[in-house]
């Protein structure tokens, strides 16, 4: 008996080990001459320019493609002390909103503006997660020219998508809330289903100049707002909103909120709602939201204070919403190059569906729908399919296009990419991620015109990829060349933040659109000054205005006299260089704020309020020059009330 | 017989023809490249006036205490459209009286302006090669600035630049031109004496 159990016993471990050799997993191994294909020798340029999103630090990073080099972080919604973004008088309005002067947000999705579904590369659009707002850089000057913010919106996630023009942006609330007046707002959170709304913002662009205004927003059922993307070419006037928490839970959302087999991508007509807005079917509703706006002439930003929004309610307004039943709580949706096919990515699901645009128009016609969400039509899911991409892996999130008939969708749960044909909906190859990939991005990916050549992976776990940095680590990311049938693995590199989307196009767009410095007899700021001989100090109460020119390697004036504790001290530093890549800084002992960059030809102001006597040296923080570290100057503080005389020079020797 | 040919009265007409470029285009180019400075800075003097990085180059010189350049402190720009509207006329001249001395005397008049031109160049590149500010922030013993009249030189970490521009080469083209049509006056004349 006692060996018999023992037989068993052996014959359990031989086959515990049998079965326990690890199955082989992804090749890791880089094959072929992958360090050719991304090696920019020193002075060439990179192919692509790569506008990532920098997820919680708020910022965006600008990355050269194949090399995968940082070349520059632009600060959007994030203070930056690095150029006194936020920190200057200037930029301080442009970070204000609503609710006051806020430092951070959390920048989640990059939109490179689009002529005929092309990228034009005129701007870059952002959106701001925490405090709703949507920036728009200018990609000449790569810096925040405005800031909208976006009222009756919480986790403004479902943004900044465009149309194919850039007619609109759009901001869906991923947070519903009741939104009106004091006593609508103050409501117990478990009357969620009464009382809390979505709301989508159509907001336009000026087609010349950029400028952004909230056009209108469509009251929407209180569920998640995930992801958008415009209908493109023959889907051109159509937007399509993914949605999760269509069970409108309010609480333990991670369970009560993935109960349902489908929820829904919500398809808008938004060529109908300008039909309605025409005919006056709009409403505008009290809305207290901010509008900041950059002056390129003036260097300077304007908050300004809005307090109504046009609203459209498409439950009595017919034939704008309708909803394409999607499985399990899609995240991303994303439209083909040809505007054709919608690609629905449940993030719980075991299947991709692709919906096909001509269908939705026909069950629309033929009133094909399984029934209504407060009167707008859901269309019935086979009539809309085009039919699903079978196995593709697990936890699908986003899908970009290399215009040659495939797409690429992202797998979180099983870490990998996966390259299937739109037609035929085969998997055609798959490659892993380091690791849990949440978007990728092809340069022209979402448009309607892909170069299909390289494709990122931006991952959420980095682990053991790079050298280790204690706890807390860089978010990796891979570069693939797609340009073959099979994808291949080509350069692994850390990034800045924690990017999510990112878009990428060709850098001969705007490389030689670039403003190399700003014109001197251009500035309008109202402290600018032209020359040395206007530099000055000047008392008005307890401020104290400092017109400061700074040229290689001097400050004027540099020594000042008849400061005193408790003033109100203002540096207006103009940068009097014009010529290329020639900043100049500006640092002064004990400034609660940051320093100062200033371009050439730009204007710009540190406010500074001394809190004791003494001799505070100021300096340039640029080596700007063989004499950089001559560039400084001196300023007396004498106590609160005393009567040392206002002085100011430079260069005179007592 | 000291009429010219019909041919080379052309030349002249053209040659003088060809000098009113001067007025159209910069005569002379004076370039600078750094290790800072890799697209290079470019002054170009025209007839009347110097255009180009004058700012970014007088930035970079009074580092070493050199002087200010500006139109203002060059009276040659007040006259050489003088010069060489006079210079011009005579041309024209020439080939309408079609007097081979006329031609001499013009082909003398072009080449006593390079000259002068030049030697002018190399004084004003001398003067502010050498009298520089005292108190300049860099000061390297026995070096001077003088830019090269033709050709390339290196000063310090600049490697500079100087050579005719467009209306230049037009210039040359001229006296080009206007030496043929001497050369072949002066034959003519000498077979005529040997007769």
């Amino acid at each position: 008996m006692k060996t018999r159990l023992w037989l068993i016993a052996g014959a359990a471990v031989a086959v515990a080990f049998a079965s326990g050799c690890k199955p082989k997993g992804a090749q890791t191994a880089i094959s072929g001459d992958a360090a050719s294909k991304v090696y920019v020798a020193p002075g060439q340029h990179d192919e692509f320019y790569n506008i990532v999103s920098g997820g919680f630090n708020g910022q965006i990073s600008v990355v050269g493609l194949p090399s995968g080099r940082v070349l520059k972080i632009l600060p959007v919604f994030s203070v930056h002390p690095e150029n006194g973004w936020g920190f200057s008088e200037e930029t301080k309005p442009m970070l204000n909103t609503s609710h006051g002067f806020v430092p951070w947000d959390d920048l989640h999705h990059i939109a490179i503006s689009t002529t005929n579904a092309e990228h034009d590369a005129r701007w870059a659009f952002a959106n701001a997660n925490n405090t709703p707002r949507i920036a728009r850089i200018d990609l000449t000057t790569f810096k925040t020219v405005e800031i909208i913010e976006i009222p009756n919106s919480s986790g403004n996630h479902s943004s900044p998508f465009i149309t194919e023009n850039t007619e609109y942006v759009v901001a869906g609330t991923r947070f519903s809330i009741p939104t009106g007046d004091d006593k609508d707002r103050d409501v117990p959170i478990d009357t969620y289903k009464e009382n809390f709304r979505g709301t989508i913002s159509f907001i336009s662009v000026d087609k010349e100049h950029g400028d952004m205004d909230i056009a209108f927003q469509l009251e929407a059922p209180p569920f998640n707002f995930d992801l958008a993307r415009a209908g493109k070419k023959k889907s051109h006037g159509w937007f399509f909103f993914s949605t999760y928490n269509t069970e409108m839970a309010h609480t333990l959302l991670e369970v009560n909120a993935s109960q349902k087999d489908k929820d829904f991508i919500m398809a808008v007509n938004w060529k109908k709602a300008e039909e309605y807005i025409a005919a006056g079917k709009g409403k505008k509703v009290p809305s207290k939201y901010v509008h900041n706006k950059w002056d390129e002439s003036t260097h300077t930003a304007i908050s300004t204070i809005r307090n109504e929004v046009l609203s459209l309610d498409p439950k009595e307004l017919k034939d704008i919403v309708y909803f394409i039943p999607c499985p399990k709580s899609p995240h991303g949706t994303d439209t083909d190059p040809t505007g054709e096919y919608i690609i629905g990515s449940g993030k719980l699901a075991a299947i991709i569906p692709v919906f096909s645009f001509t269908k939705m128009l026909a069950a629309i016609e033929n009133k094909d729908f399984e029934g209504d969400i407060n009167g707008m039509p859901v269309l019935k899911y086979e009539s809309v399919l085009h039919g699903e991409v079978e196995k593709p892996g697990l936890g699908p999130l986003h899908t970009e296009f290399d215009g040659k008939g495939f797409a690429y969708t992202s797998m979180f749960v099983s870490s990998e990419i996966v390259k299937w044909n739109i037609e035929t909906l085969q998997v055609v190859d798959r490659i892993p991620t380091y690791y849990s990939i949440g978007h990728l991005s092809i340069p022209g990916g979402p448009t309607g015109k892909p170069h299909g050549k390289y494709m990122v992976a931006y991952n959420k776990i980095t682990k053991d990829r790079y050298l280790p940095t204690g706890p807390e680590l860089a978010h990796s990311a891979q570069l693939y060349d797609i340009s073959g049938d099979k994808m291949q693995l080509l350069l692994d590199f850390p990034t800045i933040g924690e990017p999510h989307y990112a878009e990428a196009f060709p850098a001969s767009l705007i490389k030689d659109k670039q403003v190399k410095f700003y014109k001197l007899e251009e500035n309008n700021h109202p402290h600018a000054l032209k020359g040395i001989n206007d530099a000055r100090v000047e008392r008005d109460g307890n401020q104290v205005h400092i017109y400061l020119t700074s040229i290689r390697s001097n400050f004027r004036p540099d020594n000042i006299e008849g400061i005193r504790v408790g003033d109100e001290v203002y540096f207006h530093m103009t940068n009097l260089e014009q010529d290329w890549d020639v900043p100049h800084g500006l640092a002064i002992k004990g400034a609660n704020t940051a320093e100062l960059l200033v371009m050439p030809g730009e204007t710009s102001t540190l406010k500074w309020t001394p809190d004791r006597v003494g001799i505070f040296p100021f300096y340039c923080t640029d080596f700007c020059s063989a004499l950089h570290q001559e560039m400084q100057g001196y300023i007396r503080v004498s106590p609160a009330g005393s009567n040392t005389p206002l002085k100011f020079s430079t260069g005179v020797a007592e | 017989m000291n009429n010219l040919s019909p041919s080379n009265r052309i030349l002249a007409f053209i040659a003088a023809a060809l000098m009113v470029s001067a007025y159209f285009t910069p005569l002379w180019q004076i370039s600078l490249w750094a290790p800072q400075y890799p697209e290079g800075l470019n002054m170009k003097i025209w007839i009347d006036r110097l255009s180009g990085d004058i700012d970014i180059i007088n930035g970079v010189n009074h580092y070493i205490g050199m002087k200010h350049i500006g139109v203002e402190m060059f009276p040659e720009f007040t006259y050489l459209i003088y010069v060489f509207g006079f210079i011009i006329g005579f041309g024209i001249l020439t080939a309408i009286i079609a007097k081979r001395w006329a031609l001499y005397t013009f082909f003398a008049m072009i080449i006593l302006l390079g000259i002068g031109v030049l030697t002018d160049m190399y004084l004003w590149g001398y003067d502010y090669g050498h009298n520089l500010d005292q108190t300049a922030a860099i000061k390297v013993p026995g070096m001077a600035y003088q830019p090269p009249l033709i050709g390339y030189k290196e000063l310090l970490n600049f490697i500079a630049y100087s050579g005719p521009d467009t209306g230049g080469w037009i210039l040359g083209v001229s006296a080009l031109l206007l030496t043929f049509a001497v050369f072949t006056e002066w034959r003519k004349k000498k077979k005529v004496a040997s007769l």
